[in-house]
């Protein structure tokens, strides 16, 4: 029997700063364990934590965006419980006072929207990271101390597309506002996944179990289905009961979900209000100040993109799907090259490179957006045909030549010297009666060998319609 | 070593002594103390001179209380969780004191993290009174207390986070000022209670209290709640007139005929501190009995038990012994956190953990925790109308002298115990407030204690300084000279 499944997320992403949330440490990656730390990630007695100002600014942006409330002071709680990648004996987060709460926002899933409300969304602090050996464990404290801003929806999800979608959505903000990258190769996401099952036509909500900690949207997605496919069946075997309000973390190995404790083995953190940070009001003019910086988000781009620059709602969706690309893209066209060509070159060639290989991205690819720019109007001011251009393209990337230099090496310089392409003309038309014959004898395709002829002649240089008019011309 | 700052300073400019022969005889000094008060943790027995230049401070000895990070310097806050540890960092007021051209010669013991008021509960044991080895010297600055009132150098570093300055400063009668919370930077001060810790001083007379302070405060990056005092110049203020200015004292804390069955010795102390009221009036300085509700009073030392207790348990939550400290035994790290922190906290300290947990669990935390920040709010507010009103409360110091290390022989007073742990106001509302001996008892030093609003810290240290000068207790040391 099919359930509707009730899903909520809790979202942990790691942010982009400088330095760490409370410490003047790097916030960056390092190979090298133990390089990015300050007295204060390790809990050397005596220091204390300053708070990260552009944490601050970057979460309550995204309050913002969420259409959440924001609170009339910043505060931060600990969270206290002792474990040995937790230095200080406590995490500093926001228990009482998150930045943002009762949010609300659309995603669209396969063609329909949905509103998902989010409960809030809170700026913390990353513990360490132990990596466990076979008879002992290190513990690395470059993770301790990273930004982490969490997530919580209301459980009003009900399928794992709709909670990819969510967070497809959420990844994008973060990626357009530079709050995050959002990558899970670098370990920068976590999500407590929360799922239930109700029967369809029911008020009554099932018995919760959370699974901790999956890190990637593909685990996400399957742990969702394997836990609604779990309690389904259990419910369809009459062993509801045996669902029970737990724990769980996902074996990515076996696939499925595991038991990790029970609700009574539940800790009382003890929150309460750090009194090492004073509280700071937050004005309407600093909420102001953020609004105000916030950027042109994908789905704003994409409107743009289908209204003012008159591409296909298709294109427009795959050129904002990373910001990189969405930005190459502007780039180009500030450099004044028209959106249709911009977006044909993009869409097709440069992302056919890009996808070619893990090593090539759209930052790295050697054809920068003033180069593209370059191509475009070599060709839109008919200096080189289509075809040639997309020789060019080839010849940049092989080469690592600009536009001008290939064209310059390859002599592909269209000829706009109309007594020359006259002379062709002549020429051919003197070597091919037979074809002109049969051209006046109806046989209009002629023209196309004709002119083709002229373009051979010219190694593909002669401007192809001024080559067109003067056999028309001279034929007729 | 009898000298004050300015003394030595003259002499230093002068050539009269150089600042190796000034560190030179402190630290000969200080082991002499040592074995006659065990003050001490650590003597640092390469302390050197340092350049005299026009800084005040600069080339003379002080003592630094052993909870702030001394750089390359053993630093234990005389708890066996860190008798091992050397920081690699100076706290900012070491740091600035350091700046200024003083010679830490020694870290001074105090009560485990500065939790208790009787300098007894040191790893290294407790610390004598100076002026009676057979009485405590108070707490939780002991060391640096006992050692300012012994003449082991004119100042050394406290810290004050319910009177852990203030106390023993009457004890030993000597100059206990804590200043404004959040004016002296926090950083590297090893913590009790964050909301309610300050860094302030011990010294033989206020002028050299204001001369130390006027050079460690500031802002600091490193501490979000230190502000700027550029303002604030305490020395070059110290001699205005403190004529016409009001104080008041709270009746029910000091008039007798609130006790019951008071203490001879009780009765002296009060008597004392109504002959310094009658001093004040002479000079000019009006003092009022005002009233306070009583139940408030009352609630005093169970609301600085609750705030306290509750930030210090997880304020300690880092004393695993994982990446400092003594590794403890276990076969996985909840086993070896487990046995380095039973093996290392004194019984005081776990019974404080146990009871700062339990106010913080979700089911209490109501009850007790925000009840008693709601109560600390209504103390503050209740003390902010008097300021209004007044230039500052004048109040005694504890119920007496100082009390005899063997507890049997110290008489128990339920009814005294809210004057005795009424210093506490001061840190409930980050007030400044120092403590200026006024008197004998039982050939045993005394205090008197006065406090003013937040960062009203050049009108207190007026006011003490007033009266300092019209008593007979300035710069004296205990035992006479050394």
């Amino acid at each position: 029997m099919a359930y509707k499944a009730v899903i909520g997320l809790e979202f942990h992403c790691e942010m982009t700063s400088n330095t760490k949330v409370f410490s003047n440490a790097i916030n960056g990656f390092s190979k090298l364990p133990n390089q990015l730390v300050a007295p204060l990630d390790m809990a050397f007695p005596g220091t204390l934590p300053v708070v990260n100002k552009e944490c601050v600014r970057k979460s309550l942006m995204m309050s913002l965006i969420l259409n959440c409330k924001q609170p009339e002071y910043l505060e931060f709680d600990r969270k206290n419980y002792y474990y040995p990648d937790l230095p200080k004996g406590y995490q500093l987060t926001q228990f009482y006072n998150p930045i943002g709460v009762d949010g609300e926002v659309e995603i669209i899933v396969n063609g329909e929207t949905k509103k998902v409300k989010i409960h809030d969304i809170h700026l913390e602090e990353d513990t360490a990271s132990l990596d466990h050996y076979y008879d002992t464990s290190n513990l690395d404290y470059n993770r301790a101390g990273v930004p982490l801003l969490e997530l919580v929806t209301e459980p009003c999800l009900n399928s794992a597309d709709e909670a990819i979608a969510f967070l497809e959505h959420i990844k994008s903000i973060y990626q357009y506002t530079n709050i995050s990258e959002c990558d899970s190769k670098k370990g920068q996401i976590r999500a407590d996944v929360n799922v239930s099952i109700m029967d369809e036509d029911s008020d009554e909500l099932g018995t919760k179990v959370e699974v901790k900690n999956v890190n990637s949207f593909d685990n996400i997605r399957k742990t969702i289905n394997y836990e609604i496919e779990r309690q389904s069946k259990l419910k369809d075997e009459g062993k509801y009961d045996e669902v029970v309000q737990e724990t769980r973390r996902w074996d990515d190995e076996k696939g499925i979900t595991v038991h990790m404790r029970s609700k009574a083995d539940a800790i009382d953190y003890r929150y309460f209000t750090d009194p090492n940070i004073p509280r700071y009001k937050i004005t309407s003019e600093f909420i102001e100040n953020v609004r105000k910086s916030i950027p042109e988000l994908a789905h704003e781009r994409r409107l743009k993109y289908v209204n003012e620059y008159n591409l296909s709602d298709y294109d427009a969706k795959v050129l904002v799907k990373d910001k990189h690309v969405s930005d190459y893209f502007e780039e180009v066209i500030a450099l004044g090259s028209d959106a249709k060509s911009a977006s044909n070159w993009i869409t097709t060639r440069i992302l056919g490179e890009t996808n070619k290989s893990e090593e090539i991205t759209i930052d790295n690819i050697f054809i920068r957006p003033n180069m593209l720019a370059s191509l475009i109007k070599l060709i839109n001011d008919k200096k080189i045909t289509n075809n040639q251009g997309k020789e060019v393209f080839v010849k940049m990337l092989e080469e690592h030549l600009t536009p001008e230099e290939i064209v310059k090496k390859y002599e592909m310089e269209v000829i706009e010297d109309s007594g020359l392409i006259d002379s062709l003309v002549d020429e051919v038309i003197s070597e091919n009666a037979k074809a002109i014959e049969d051209y006046h004898n109806g046989r209009t395709n002629m023209l196309d060998y004709l002119v083709g002829q002229v373009m051979k002649k010219s190694k593909g240089k002669a401007n192809p319609v001024e080559a067109k008019a003067k056999m028309i011309e001279k034929i007729s | 070593m009898n000298k004050s700052i300015s003394e030595l300073h003259e002499m230093l400019v002068a050539g009269s002594v150089t600042s190796d022969e000034l560190v030179k005889e402190s630290l000969e000094i200080c082991k002499k103390v040592q074995e006659e008060t065990n003050s001490f943790v650590t003597i640092i027995e390469d302390a050197k001179g340092s350049e005299v230049t026009d800084n005040l401070l600069s080339g003379i000895p002080y003592g630094i209380k052993d909870n702030l990070s001394t750089k390359d310097i053993l630093t234990t806050a005389s708890s066996n969780t860190l008798k091992d540890y050397v920081p690699f960092y100076d706290a900012t007021c070491v740091k600035k004191l350091k700046e200024a051209g003083c010679v830490g010669v020694v870290k001074t013991a105090l009560d485990e993290f500065g939790m208790g008021g009787t300098g007894t509960t040191c790893h290294t044991g407790a610390v004598k009174n100076p002026w009676d080895k057979s009485r405590i010297a108070g707490g939780s600055s002991a060391g640096s207390t006992a050692s300012v009132a012994a003449g082991c150098y004119p100042f050394a570093l406290g810290t004050d986070t319910g009177d852990s300055i203030r106390k023993p400063a009457g004890y030993c009668g000597v100059v206990g000022y804590k200043p404004t919370y959040g004016m002296i930077s926090r950083y590297g001060l090893l913590p009790y209670a964050s909301s309610l810790d300050t860094v302030g001083v011990l010294t033989r007379n206020v002028k050299d209290a204001a001369i130390v302070v006027d050079a460690m405060k500031g802002i600091d990056e490193n501490d979000m709640t230190s502000w700027d005092s550029s303002n604030i110049h305490l020395v070059e203020n110290l001699e205005s007139s403190c004529e016409n200015k009001k104080l008041f004292y709270i009746k029910e804390l000091v008039d007798l005929d609130n006790y019951s069955n008071p203490t001879d010795e009780f009765k002296a102390h009060i008597d004392n501190f109504m002959e310094t009221v009658k001093l004040c009036k002479k000079l000019n300085i009006k003092v009022d009995a005002v009233s306070v509700d009583k139940d408030l009073l009352n609630a005093l030392p169970a609301v600085y038990d609750v705030i306290s207790y509750a930030e210090a348990t997880t304020n300690m939550s880092n004393l695993t012994g994982i990446s400092f400290g003594p590794r403890g035994e276990g076969d996985n790290p909840t086993d070896m956190i487990k046995d380095h922190r039973t093996k290392g906290f004194s019984s005081l300290i776990k019974r404080r953990f146990v009871i700062g947990s339990y106010v913080l669990q979700s089911e209490n935390q109501e009850k007790y925790f925000l009840n008693a920040k709601r109560v600390r709010r209504m103390i503050v507010n209740t003390m902010n109308e008097l300021f209004e009103k007044y230039d500052g409360m004048i109040m005694p110091v504890s119920v007496g002298p100082a009390k005899y290390l063997d507890t049997s022989k110290n008489v128990k007073n339920d009814e005294t115990r809210v004057l005795e742990e009424a210093l506490q106001i001061a840190n409930h509302g980050g007030y400044p407030s120092i403590t200026i001996p006024n008197g004998f008892i039982n050939n045993l030093p005394v205090g008197v204690n006065i406090t003013c609003a937040i960062r009203e810290d050049e009108k207190l240290l007026q006011i003490a300084n007033t009266l300092e000068s019209n008593m007979n207790y300035k710069n004296q040391i205990a035992g006479g000279e050394k």
